[in-house]
């Protein structure tokens, strides 16, 4: 793409004392992206976003936005914004004051503002609820407040600081279709921060995935999980059988280290006849349901455990059981190499 | 089935119950009866609440209505409304009334103005080492005398002294003994009672309102004014209660750096003592009292004391 990113960071350092939090970050990010960093905490994720946001000087390294540089400028100088973790609502404010707040230190007037605020509620569907401190409002309902405090002020680029991580599951998934939708009517770049990979992978049209102050891999969210360029991604976005080199080696005469998906490994009974291009017999230690699917953890022959994922469509499905014998069986096309 | 939860533990000897006793038996006791408990829990302080101190105040209202024997001395038990009424049209008490209150607003807009920047440093830009030092440095003062602290100033505040040469290059003076070395002198002594409650409120405010509000547009200034103030206001005029009050009620001060300035405390003291009247002297006291009434009505009005 030739035209300019939203936002570039070139070399972005960040260190408190002796620990080096953000160590030589370069990124670009395109505008109207949906783009997420994905990481445990201390990868160094949220510092990169609050050095966007202007909130940490980096140490060294530069911050552009759409072309200009703007390390040096102060948050209230950016035209980006942020949803933050604790949503960060002025608790003596009500819950239109708090989204209008952006534009009162603007200079707009009181109906102007007003009535832009109200079209921002009415757009996260809370436009009845103006009147309310934000105490009385449920966790979701300040999340959305809080989501349209930031874009009221059009910021050309919307940051979010691990966003929905105080909801509960089901308020999270419905929050997250919120978020794709309100990204795509508004259609300016949103950087989510996020060490949930579930929620990364949903959303993003890319991911950055952080470990150690630094990203260890870039790409689209199918890019990540199918094809992880490291035992790190390959535990951490989704879960992954890795074997090392010499179990490899010893298992199915792999020549490096290598990762498989639980999806792709398939159990059959003892004994039937090979359908794929590696079988291993093994016993099965552990089955957990998790309602679609089972989760088989199988021992294979000579130590190292295996977890296999069962959907649990079928009708004749056969219920392994703790100490059967089975042969896992998968083929080397879905064994991906680790670097 | 076996009831055992897991059989691969080995056996051990069971947790015997809690042993019965005279203590076990009297929690039971008032855990079972919340009455009891709560009588137990209110009795002494509703006593000296109830008996020492409102009793205290109520003594102090009657005394104020009889009289002294002018030749005798003694206290006549008669009920009159003389000393009120000479305490409320008497020129020198109404002189005495507002300049005490001047000095009480004087004390209260130094110790706000000078606290503020401090208790912010502390709340918000200090490390946490630091913090605690400034926290030391605030109250160490407090364990100090009041009695030594105002001779100290003066010292300070003498012809000659410390305030005095360090001005002089300036080509200014030290105010003297008077009504600015006693406002000077109150500020210094009861500043650690305004830093701490407005440092509290101000640690209270989460750093992430403070960055929302700079990440929405709003200047240092903005944001200090918009945010940061209306939610340390409770902290603010807990604080302003402190030096206010204590500036009405103060006389020793005023005796050691006042030179001949009259407060409300000086003519209580001097009604009490050299003048044996104490019927006027409560009749005075009740002055600052009103006053504390007064501002504490209308601080309720402003909602302020509901968060503090």
């Amino acid at each position: 793409m030739s035209s300019t990113p939203a936002i570039r960071l070139t070399g972005l350092t960040k260190s408190f004392g002796a620990v080096t939090a953000v160590d030589q970050v370069n990124l670009d990010v395109a505008e109207g992206e949906f783009f997420s960093m994905l990481g445990p905490s201390g990868s160094g994720k949220t510092t990169v976003l609050r050095m966007i946001a202007g909130f940490e000087q980096p140490t060294s390294g530069t911050v552009e936005l759409f072309g200009n540089d703007v390390t040096a400028a102060a948050p209230f100088d950016r035209d980006v914004n942020t949803v933050f973790q604790d949503y960060a609502l002025f608790p003596h404010m009500t819950v239109l004051e708090n989204v209008a707040y952006g534009l009162r230190v603007r200079g707009m007037n009181k109906a102007d503002r007003t009535a832009r605020a109200t079209e921002a509620l009415e757009m996260v569907r809370l436009a009845k609820y103006g009147d309310r401190k934000p105490t009385q409002l449920s966790g979701g309902q300040r999340q959305r407040v809080a989501l349209a405090r930031a874009i009221v002020v059009q910021p050309k680029v919307l940051l979010l600081d691990e966003p929905l991580g105080a909801l509960d599951l089901k308020l999270r998934e419905q929050m997250q279709v919120e978020l794709k939708e309100i990204q795509r009517k508004l259609g300016i770049t949103f950087i989510f921060v996020t060490h949930d990979q579930e929620e990364a992978l949903t959303l993003s049209d890319r991911i950055a995935v952080f470990n150690d102050g630094g990203i260890v891999q870039l790409g689209t969210a199918e890019e990540v999980y199918r094809a992880p360029n490291s035992e790190f991604v390959a535990n951490f976005v989704g879960t992954s059988n890795v074997f090392s080199a010499e179990q490899s080696a010893a298992l199915f005469a792999g020549t490096s280290a290598c990762s498989i998906r639980p999806e792709k490994i398939v159990l059959a009974p003892a004994g039937s006849t090979a359908a794929h291009d590696i079988s291993i017999p093994g016993v099965v230690a552990e089955t957990i349901f998790l309602g679609a699917s089972t989760r088989v953890v199988v021992d294979l022959e000579g130590g190292k455990r295996v977890s296999a994922l069962e959907p649990n469509d079928d009708e004749a499905g056969i219920a392994h059981t703790r100490g059967d014998s089975v042969v896992v069986g998968f083929n080397r096309s879905s064994l991906v190499t680790l670097h | 089935m076996t009831t055992t939860i897991n059989p691969s533990l080995p056996d051990r000897a069971a947790v015997s119950p809690p042993r019965d006793s005279v203590a076990r038996r009297g929690s039971v006791f008032l855990y079972r009866h919340a009455k009891v408990r709560l009588g137990l829990l209110l009795s002494a302080p509703l006593f000296w609440l109830g008996l020492v101190y409102i009793a205290a105040l109520i003594a102090l209202l009657i005394t104020a209505l009889w009289t002294v024997d002018s030749f005798t001395g003694d206290i006549i038990i008669e009920w009159s409304f003389d000393n009120i009424m000479t305490v409320l049209t008497g020129a020198v008490y109404q002189a005495v009334t507002l300049r005490t209150l001047g000095a009480a607003l004087l004390v209260t807009v130094i110790d706000v103005v000078v606290a503020l920047p401090i208790a912010f440093f502390m709340a918000k830009v200090a490390s946490t080492r630091a913090q605690r030092w400034l926290l030391i440095a605030i109250l160490t003062p407090l364990w100090a005398s009041y009695l030594v602290k105002a001779y100290a100033w003066r010292s300070v505040l003498s012809e000659g002294g410390v305030l005095d040469s360090a001005l002089a290059p300036f080509g200014g003076s030290t105010p003297g003994y008077g009504f600015e070395g006693t406002v000077i002198t109150l500020a210094y002594l009861w500043l650690p009672f305004v830093i701490l409650p407005i440092y509290t409120a101000l640690d209270r405010v989460p750093n992430s309102l403070l960055e929302a509000s700079s990440d929405l547009g709003a200047t240092t200034g903005t944001t200090f004014r918009h945010i940061v103030f209306p939610m340390i206001t409770p902290g603010i005029i807990a604080g302003s209660i402190f030096s206010f009050s204590l500036t009405l009620g103060d006389y020793i001060s005023v005796k050691i750096v006042g030179g001949a300035t009259q407060m409300l405390g000086t003519l209580v003291y001097a009604n009490v003592g050299t003048a044996n009247n104490l019927p006027l002297a409560a009749a005075i006291a009740l002055i600052p009292i009103t006053i504390i009434f007064v501002y504490l009505a209308a601080v309720r009005r402003t909602g302020a004391l509901d968060n503090l």
